[in-house]
């Protein structure tokens, strides 16, 4: 795979930037309009690092009336339009085009209702996905999701990308706890799918919009479903002297009928990373650590984890530890949570996000050890393990062009083997512009063409968030 | 096998052969029934189609792995034969499947996973873990132009493309084929047990399925039956009270499941909570609820609404006002499902007025066809949604042959 290249840029667009620029100040007064090469710097890439653009110029509405006044206009004007949250994509999908305009949804943030009798909350999507928990924990609830971007992401960002983190494994993703949404389409006009109650009426566009990376719409509010926070929870952790170990584990406790809340997996590398910057005890001298955190009372907690180290036992664990404190517990998941920005200190990264069936784990683990030494790179690999989706992140030297396009490669690998193995190329990132190519590797042209044309239903001219989710080539033929 | 699709009914054994059918029908506009094994047929608006392409000769389970928990099964697989399967392993389908034969004056038993699926129809477990629709993984299908794709996979997390296992579940067979649904599966709590209050008023009993949902006991099943529907039900303390009965449901490890529902014992006093169902109890209860033993064997129109749980009550009062209704609710008030009188439009009209001023949405379950020709069986759309319905169907089915009409008209 060579590097990945970006459309050609409309000329007649970028020669008309500057009415395009007056135009949107007239047609949305309240909204910010960053025009300067500074001021658009910031928003020239994503947390995908690697790939740079700068905008025609970023615009920050406040209500969906601007969004829809945007939209409306960049759509008889055929102006391309990228959505963005926090830019926290891994994979691109908050990169512009040189000829787009950047719509981001971060002043718009309030939240509009906290229901606790329907246990629902209603907010702009411009919220960051940890504020919708401390909006509603006051009430003692709280929302699911939590990737692990939660104090920066939005909540938009998460419906586009149908987001994860380590708690899905009980509570579900993104898809799974979103009863609403206000969108703004491309010609304008603003849609109202679902409600305050479950399942939407007629087909299911709700779950056809999350997940459609920002290439269906712009949604600007959202009602989300709240759950009520458990009487308590804590993590175990479980080491293991090999990773087919550690797998064996994950398998057995399933097996036995429980659905622990989350089931992390770190390999040493990672341990030893995290352990340095959050020093939560980790122990350094095993080869796998699973951290399992289970919910309930205290006796409910005890009796779980009793449960789970029998279960361990029967895969020889090193080291079985159980969180003693509150403290401990934070700190515990603290290693985890930082685990990219810790491993970001010492390196660049480039972070896979796979998904392989649980079984094989060990085969997985062995044969992206393999490819990275092919390709001569360091990788660690920290995950949730529970759902068998991998993070490998293969470290590099961003500096190095080379060097970029190798760890590239490397990881193209990675995700094939993903796929062969009966996986997928992405599991919560998204394909963004980053696994466009390989989307044939997952697809067939029909399952391709068909996924196109429902993004003709919703944006007939491919103006939302263009040259993202499928093959270039493919798209231009359309 | 050109130009015989008039003859009838046809259940190909095979992909390649619905492929071959639908793209023939396709080229002919030879509009086609799709149906899994023909337990919803009378669901729905009528279609006028004299050619049916069934699923049911796509039997069988491909691929089951419990400690990955998930499951495929071929469209026409009977889901007796899953859940079977599933048990035998200590696992089930989460969304708890209802099962409508009963409703329908046939018997339980007769769906299959496709049907399952393509209805996106998911019981009282609804609350707490999700929707049909959440925990269908992949699906493989025949689109519109007889063309194979799949959507999604065999792993739990998946977010490569757009995920158009959304657009097919619920869609009623109207934009492709189903012939494949990889689903997940999650273990049966080792034990269920169930409190019941008596007599309660609508609103006080969605009060309390409300105040028992906002507990951190991870309640599974809340319903609540008006006096005449609780009758129905086989168990004897249920059936002897002639009174309404709400029921609050706890699955779990058998500890845990006996600790919460003291909690919520302790909670519910002021509503004397004077029945617990121990497990053997509690699950022939809710297996009546999921097939809809209370609707059993009658003919009165059935509706099926979701709306929001605290305005449920309030809802039922206003069409009580005016029409002999029987109700049941479930998902805490969320969803209801009414009994109307035999009139010649079911009730439509108070059933509209009132949704379009509680909000939510209302489905004909149970009508005469002819009652399903003349009014709305699905809740009609606003504009725009029926814009973006027309679309989609387009996008997938732009002849109209599959299923044509029987959500919407035209659609």
């Amino acid at each position: 795979m060579s590097l990945l290249t970006l459309p050609k840029p409309d000329e007649a667009i970028l020669g008309r930037r500057d009415e395009i620029i007056r135009q949107l100040r007239k047609l949305a007064p309240n909204a910010t309009l960053i025009t300067d090469q500074e001021g658009r710097r910031t928003f020239e890439t994503d947390a995908f690092t690697a790939y740079r653009c700068m905008p025609l110029a970023v615009v920050l509405p406040e209500s969906t009336e601007e969004v829809s006044a945007i939209l409306r206009y960049c759509h008889y004007n055929k102006v391309k339009v990228v959505p963005r949250g926090a830019g926290t994509s891994l994979s691109g999908g908050a990169l512009p085009l040189e000829d787009s305009l950047v719509l981001g949804i971060t002043r718009m943030t309030r939240v509009l209702a906290i229901d606790e009798a329907n246990r629902v909350a209603r907010v702009e999507t411009g919220i960051t996905n940890i504020a919708i928990t401390k909006a509603a924990a006051v009430h003692g609830f709280f929302y699911a999701p939590d990737p692990s971007s939660q104090l920066a992401c939005t909540l938009g960002g998460n419906i586009a990308t149908n987001s994860g983190g380590a708690h899905c494994l009980k509570y579900g993703v993104t898809t799974n706890n979103l009863l609403a949404v206000r969108m703004v389409m491309m010609n304008g006009e603003v849609i109202d799918i679902g409600g305050d109650y479950l399942d939407a009426p007629g087909y299911d566009f709700l779950g056809l919009v999350v997940g459609s990376e920002g290439q269906f719409g712009v949604v600007t509010e959202a009602t989300v479903r709240l759950l009520k926070a458990p009487e308590g929870s804590r993590p175990m952790l479980l080491g293991f002297d090999s990773s087919e170990a550690a797998g064996a584990c994950v398998a057995g406790i399933i097996a036995a009928g429980i659905v622990p809340v989350a089931i992390e997996f770190m390999d040493k590398p990672a341990i030893q990373v995290c352990e340095n910057f959050a020093g939560a005890g980790y122990p350094l001298d095993v080869e796998a650590l699973l951290i399992v955190e289970v919910e309930g009372s205290r006796d409910e907690i005890d009796a779980l984890l009793d449960t789970i180290a029998e279960i361990a036992e029967r895969y020889r664990p090193r080291v079985v530890r159980v969180s003693k404190s509150a403290e401990e517990s934070a700190s515990i998941w603290k290693g985890r949570k930082a685990a990219f920005g810790a491993i970001g200190q010492i390196s660049d990264y480039y972070c896979m996000d796979g998904v392989i069936p649980l079984s094989k784990l060990p085969e997985a683990l062995t044969e992206v050890g393999e490819i990275c030494r092919r390709h001569r790179f360091r990788v660690v690999n920290i995950f949730h393990a529970g759902d068998g989706n991998l993070h490998p992140l293969i470290l590099y030297n961003a500096n190095d062009h080379a060097e970029l396009e190798r760890a590239e490669m490397c990881g193209a690998e990675i995700l094939k083997l993903c796929v062969k193995l009966g996986g997928c190329l992405t599991g919560e990132h998204g394909v963004g512009i980053e696994k466009r190519e390989l989307m044939r590797v997952q697809y067939t042209a029909a399952d391709i063409a068909q996924q196109m044309r429902v993004k003709g239903v919703f944006d007939p001219d491919w103006l939302l968030n263009p040259a993202k989710v499928f093959p270039l080539e493919g798209r231009e033929r359309q | 096998m050109t130009g015989n699709l008039r003859l009838g009914f046809r259940a190909p054994n095979t992909l390649r052969e619905i492929s071959d059918l639908v793209a023939e029908a396709a080229n002919t506009k030879i509009p086609l029934e799709v149906r899994g094994r023909g337990s919803k047929y009378e669901v729905g608006r009528y279609i006028q189609s004299g050619s049916v392409v069934s699923t049911e000769h796509l039997v069988g389970i491909s691929l089951y792995e419990p400690t990955e928990r998930v499951m495929t099964a071929a469209a026409g697989t009977p889901l007796d034969d899953i859940r079977n399967i599933l048990a035998e392993h200590g696992q089930q389908l989460a969304f708890e499947p209802i099962d409508l034969g009963p409703a329908l004056g046939t018997h339980t038993g007769q769906s299959s996973i496709g049907g399952v699926f393509a209805t996106n129809l998911s019981g009282s477990r609804r609350i707490q873990v999700g929707a049909a629709r959440d925990h269908l993984l992949g699906v493989t299908c025949v689109n519109g132009w007889g063309e194979a794709f799949k959507s999604g996979g065999r792993v739990m997390k998946n977010v490569t493309g757009y995920d158009l296992c959304k657009a097919v579940a619920g869609s009623w067979g109207t934009l492709a084929v189903v012939t494949e649904v990889t689903m997940k599966v999650l273990p049966q709590a080792a034990e269920t047990r169930t409190l019941l209050c008596f007599g309660l008023p609508d609103q006080t009993a969605v009060d309390v399925m409300t105040l028992c949902l906002g507990t951190p006991f991870e309640v599974s099943g809340t319903v609540h039956l008006q006096a005449p529907l609780a009758a129905k039900l086989s168990d004897h303390d249920v059936a002897k009270g002639s009174a309404a009965v709400t029921a609050i449901r706890i699955e779990n490890f058998p500890s845990s499941a006996r600790y919460r529902i003291g909690k919520l014992k302790d909670r519910l006093a002021a509503y004397s909570p004077s029945v617990e169902l121990d497990n053997a109890r509690s699950r022939i209860f809710w297996e009546e609820i999921r097939t809809l033993r209370a609707f059993a064997s009658s003919n009165r129109p059935l509706w099926r609404i979701s709306t929001t749980p605290s305005r449920a009550a309030k809802l039922v009062a206003v069409i009580a006002r005016t029409l002999d209704i029987r109700v049941a609710y479930d998902w805490s008030g969320g969803l209801i499902w009414l009994e109307a009188p035999a009139t010649t439009d079911a009730g439509t009209v108070e059933i509209r007025r009132a949704i379009a001023e509680y909000g939510g949405h209302a489905t004909l379950i149970r009508a005469e066809r002819g009652t399903r020709a003349s009014v709305d069986v699905f809740q009609p759309l606003e504009a725009s949604l029926a814009a973006l319905t027309t679309r989609l169907k387009a996008a997938f089915d732009p002849a109209g042959i599959l299923n044509p009409g029987r959500m919407y008209p035209g659609v």
